[in-house]
């Protein structure tokens, strides 16, 4: 017998990878099939959105938050506007609130149904993503119709919403709230009790609440664990108190429990919903204080005080008072927070953007070690990664 | 959370880490203390730990440059306790050759974010065991979020024909950035209107007359 000599081998999983989720350079070392080292190489899609937004104005920044989790913008430009609106002690209309809280569920319905139908697909099913991607445009031109694009919606202004809802919009997401239970059921019929789902999922990335805690996880990557925290719940913000809803939560801390929660997040969002179009009042979507928000259009074609505060809003912006705040909203994706800083001039002077995905990206070398080199990618989906958020 | 359990928190972590809290302060319903730098690991460890705090989740790291200070830069922890629904942020104060010491060893989590904080401002932690860059190019320069910066950078990449590869050049603009100033003559703008230069000596010159 001769003495051999074994090298661990070094793969490069990415750029461009299908399963990656985007554009991630993971440098993985192997020892046969088993990964003994994960070094995700992250950046690849940063446009440095921090420093642009301390060179623009307050509403001039919120599109930027639509291209951070770019499945669920609305969700994250919530958050700006809560710690714009927690500086400036602004209030927002019910009305208001209750269109924020709509659209930030269609928002996690949006985010739930792309990564449940994609994390399918990493493991080998097409029609999940097929079916999933046609319920998801439906919601997309709910979007279009309330601000006018199927993506980057810019909705969510500091003071409400920046408008309400044209005629025949409520009803027709009622339609879909009552339709789409049955959509998810035809999905999951093809996805949970599947037996080669199970068996890529089921057992892999375990992790338990204690480790979830140090690697500063949340969301759906806490609960999946069996820590009932929601930020809607032990937190709650807009009209969320007012809104009965149930927090699932898992058992083993696996991808397959975090799928399982993911699906009946969507089925709670349903009802919240349904509750939002139910009891939402009527009045105005944003605050009258027109310092910080515009003036109504018909207004701007008669009075002259209108037309300066518009032309002074849009140009100049609004100076927020100094101080700094810390703002969290319950992302779809975990805890999305936004560490605002301002100086007291029309610009933050710092806004740290803390991404749920990020901690979730970083723990890969640590949950991902040990595992066969194929469950990386049922690990990437099950992190729910998307790297608008992580590269920022 | 009102004002008050902030401010009991407040004064009971102060009263167990006396000489490490230099600072605490309750502003828009958040509680901010400000710690000293060298003593920051037991800081986060009382926290951790303690059983009234039980912070046990590190939310974020992050730096905020001020250029005009002469210690510039803070490193601004935000903790979560999911235990007790509380949160709260710790500030320390250093430079730009002063290390904060790491503290991996109390939160795992704090690995990319130590790591982005270095990349984007150079704020060197000691005793982090891999302290790369993480979200710039390969081979940047330059600390990107520090004030002094410019916003469009120094270098620009292009993928060039004849020499079939990306190239990185000097960033050339077409137009000027346009930095617009918005600050009202009337709110006491810090520069010299344009045609108001002569006006200060002027008046000087009356009143020597």
């Amino acid at each position: 017998m001769t003495e051999q000599n074994i090298k661990n081998l070094t793969i490069n999983f990415g750029p461009q990878h299908p399963a990656a989720h985007g554009v991630l350079r993971m440098v993985l070392e192997l020892e046969g099939e088993i990964v003994e080292r994960a070094d995700p190489h992250v950046g690849l899609l940063h446009r440095g959105t921090e420093k642009l937004i301390e060179h623009k104005t307050y509403l001039q920044a919120i599109p930027y938050f639509d291209r951070l989790d770019y499945v669920a913008p609305m969700n994250q430009e919530h958050a700006f506007c809560l710690a714009i609106e927690k500086l400036l002690g602004l209030e927002v209309p019910k009305r208001g609130q209750y269109m924020r809280v709509l659209w930030s569920e269609i928002g996690r319905i949006l985010n739930h149904l792309l990564n449940v139908t994609t994390q399918a697909m990493d493991v080998g099913a097409l029609t999940p993503p097929l079916w999933g991607f046609e319920e998801r445009e439906k919601l997309m031109v709910f979007y279009e119709r309330v601000c006018g694009a199927r993506l980057h919606a810019n909705f969510f202004r500091p003071g409400g919403v920046h408008q309400d809802m044209p005629p025949g919009l409520a009803d027709d997401i009622y339609t879909f709230c009552e339709e789409f239970p049955q959509k998810l059921a035809d999905i999951e019929q093809l996805v949970t009790d599947n037996r080669i789902f199970k068996q890529r999922n089921v057992d892999i990335g375990v992790v338990s609440a204690e480790e979830a805690f140090a690697l500063g996880f949340t969301g759906v990557m806490v609960r999946g664990s069996g820590v009932a925290w929601d930020l809607r719940r032990a937190q709650p913000y807009e009209c969320y108190n007012d809104l009965e809803f149930d927090i699932p939560v898992g058992k083993n801390g696996d991808c397959y429990d975090r799928y399982l929660c993911r699906i009946e997040e969507m089925l709670q969002s349903i009802s919240i919903m349904k509750q939002c179009l139910d009891d939402m009042p009527e009045g105005p979507v944003m605050s009258t204080n027109h310092k910080f928000t515009p003036p109504r259009r018909d207004k701007i074609k008669s009075s002259m005080e209108a037309l300066i505060e518009h032309f002074k809003l849009y140009t100049e912006g609004f100076k927020v008072p100094e101080g700094e705040v810390y703002a969290a909203v319950e992302a779809p994706k975990g805890e999305f927070g936004v560490y605002l800083v301002s100086d007291g001039s029309n610009m933050p002077y710092r806004c740290k953007i803390r991404a749920p995905g990020y901690p979730h990206m970083a723990a890969m070398d640590y949950v991902g070690k040990g595992h066969m080199l194929a469950d990386i990618s049922a690990l990437i989906g099950s992190f729910d990664i998307v790297f608008g958020e992580i590269d920022r | 959370m009102d004002d008050q359990d902030l401010k009991d928190l407040g004064s009971y972590i102060t009263s167990k880490l006396d000489q490490a809290i230099l600072d605490e302060e309750i502003a828009f319903g958040e509680l901010t203390l400000t710690a000293r730098a060298d003593q920051i690991i037991d800081v986060l460890m009382f926290l951790r730990n303690d059983g009234t705090c039980r912070f046990s989740t590190l939310i974020d790291i992050c730096g905020v440059d001020y250029p005009e200070r002469s210690q510039r830069f803070e490193v601004v922890y935000h903790l979560l306790s999911l235990h007790q629904n509380q949160r709260i942020r710790i500030k320390v104060v250093t430079d730009e050759d002063t290390p904060v010491p790491s503290c991996i060893e109390v939160y795992p989590a704090a690995n990319w974010y130590e790591r982005e904080a270095f990349d984007m401002y150079g704020i060197v932690f000691s005793g982090h065991p891999d302290l790369r860059r993480l979200l710039t190019d390969y081979g940047f320069e330059g600390y990107p979020l520090r004030k002094d910066f410019p916003l469009t950078g120094h270098v620009e990449v292009r993928y060039d024909d004849e020499q079939k590869r990306v190239v990185y050049e000097p960033v050339s603009l077409v137009q000027e950035f346009r930095n617009f100033d918005f600050m009202s003559p009337w709110e006491g703008a810090k520069y010299i209107l344009p045609g108001d230069e002569k006006a200060d000596s002027e008046n000087a010159e009356g009143e020597e007359a």
